[in-house]
């Protein structure tokens, strides 16, 4: 009545075995769509096929995806051919595959490419529409999971750039049921304060699914009608999504969004600087400017002053005074020469003079002898000599026959 | 601009600081002109520094007490 029990190892092969020897499930072909995708470094691809209401665990080794001529991806919707058989360590029965075949688009980024379309012919994606960001937020509403990697980076590279800087963060659910209300709620929650000024929402990479709630057209609406600028920063950068596509600006990742958002301390410090040291050097430069132009007016006007003119006047004066005075003295010296050359000829014909070298005149009753015919005898004369009169009388009067000597 | 100068953003201050760089850098300008613009230039980095540097770090989540009110609280960042 006791059966021998099972060990885990024989159940799972005793499984494995029935399920490999089912003729339908040795050579399957399923359709489905692609999620989770993982390209091993190993060089085999592990992923999730699904559709609305089922997964299955798929495999594709490197042996069969080498022959792919495209790289699979999230939200690609396949057709695979393959086999079931079961993963014996994890209990987990998967499909094998060995071809894939793309199917279409994928329901998902239908969807996507639907909507991106719709919102983008409403002009929620318009360039003109978005706000431009404030240099220097006083406030940063953060809108993303308050565990994890997101909003560590976010404050880290916030802090590091600008330490004073000061952030909000609205914790939300960034993916499945519940997701999409809670990040419009957020924007919603920042929107009805008055201290925030750019609003960051943000959620790391993952899957298709997992970033779905930022490609669902209540979060867009949100994000568009939101006063306050949005910088959205959701998954890697290669992922693009609805969000990033009408927020104001599309982060990369959540650490390129606070760098964006929040300016860097030294780089606003050394503007500042720059433009203080530019008013300076202006006003100085005018100043300089305003002087040389008050030095030429003043040279101007010095040159047509009145007191320079006086000045230029009383030189004028005085260089005339300086030839008059000169004038009159060279007449005064040419004069006393003159006097002196005269004064020395009157001495020269002075009789006295004349007297000292041994002459002298005779006088009779006051005439001045000069011909022995002006005298008689016996005529009483004076001999003027040098020192002296002498009183003659004439005996006798001898005149030269031939006239005067 | 001259009255309500706290309320000012530090954006617009440094734009309108910019603004004063540049216009001070054109020639004909006059000394008075320049020196009013110059005085403004130098309030205005003042107060753009003073802005900057004045701010109190601040990190804080949103959170919902057990009325459903709305609160405040300092965040900290988990240890890894």
């Amino acid at each position: 009545m006791s059966k021998q029990p099972f060990t885990v190892s024989t159940l799972t092969t005793y499984i494995k075995d029935i399920i490999e020897s089912d003729v339908e499930l040795c050579n399957v072909t399923v359709t489905g769509e692609i999620s989770n995708f993982k390209y091993h470094s190993s060089g085999h691809m592990y992923f999730t096929l699904k559709d609305e209401d089922a997964k299955i665990k798929c495999v594709m080794f490197k042996g069969y995806n080498l022959f792919l001529k495209f790289l699979p991806e999230d939200g690609m919707k396949v057709i695979i051919s393959g086999y079931i058989s079961v993963y014996e360590r994890d209990g987990q029965y998967q499909l094998y595959c060995c071809s894939m075949q793309k199917d279409g688009l994928g329901s998902l980024y239908e969807a996507f490419e639907k909507l991106k379309q719709k919102l983008e012919k409403e002009g929620l994606f318009d360039e003109e529409r978005k706000r431009q960001l404030p240099l220097l937020p006083e406030k940063i509403g953060v809108i993303t999971s308050p565990t994890g990697a997101v909003i560590r980076d976010i404050i880290n590279v916030s802090s590091r750039r600008y330490s004073n800087v000061k952030i909000l963060l609205y914790p939300a659910k960034v993916q499945g049921e519940g997701a999409k209300e809670s990040i419009v709620a957020g924007l919603e929650y920042f929107n009805s304060r008055d201290d925030i000024d750019v609003i960051i929402v943000a959620r790391g990479g993952g899957s298709i699914e997992e970033l779905w709630a930022f490609n669902e057209e209540e979060v867009a609406r949100a994000i568009y009608k939101s006063n306050i600028p949005v910088i959205s920063a959701v998954g890697h950068e290669t992922d693009f999504t609805i969000s990033d596509f009408v927020s104001d600006i599309r982060a990369s990742t959540p650490s390129h969004a606070a760098e964006i958002a929040v300016p860097s301390y030294n780089d606003i410090k050394y503007k500042i600087k720059n433009i203080e040291n530019r008013l300076i050097s202006n006003i100085e430069d005018n100043i300089t400017r305003k002087r040389y132009i008050i030095n030429d007016f003043m040279r101007i006007i010095n040159s047509k002053s009145p007191a320079n003119i006086i000045v230029q006047n009383q030189q004028y004066i005085d260089s005339i005074q300086y030839k008059l005075i000169n004038c009159v003295n060279n007449k005064i010296i040419f004069n006393k020469n003159r006097i002196e050359i005269a004064v020395n000829k009157i001495d020269a014909l002075n009789p006295a003079k004349i007297l000292l070298r041994g002459y002298g005149y005779v006088e009779n009753k006051g005439e001045i002898i000069k011909s022995v015919k002006q005298l008689s005898i016996d005529d009483k004369i004076n001999l003027h000599l040098s020192d002296g009169n002498v009183k003659c009388r004439v005996e006798d009067i001898l005149e030269d026959k031939n006239g005067t000597r | 601009m001259e009255q309500g100068r706290e309320n000012i953003k530090f954006e617009d201050a440094l734009k309108r600081l910019e603004e004063i760089a540049d216009y001070m850098e054109s020639d004909n300008l006059s000394l008075e002109e320049s020196l009013k613009m110059f005085e403004e230039g130098m309030r205005l980095a003042d107060f753009c520094n003073k802005k900057l540097d004045s701010a109190q770090k601040k990190i804080s989540i949103i959170l919902k007490d057990k009325d459903s009110n709305i609160v405040e609280e300092d965040f900290t960042l988990e240890e890894e």
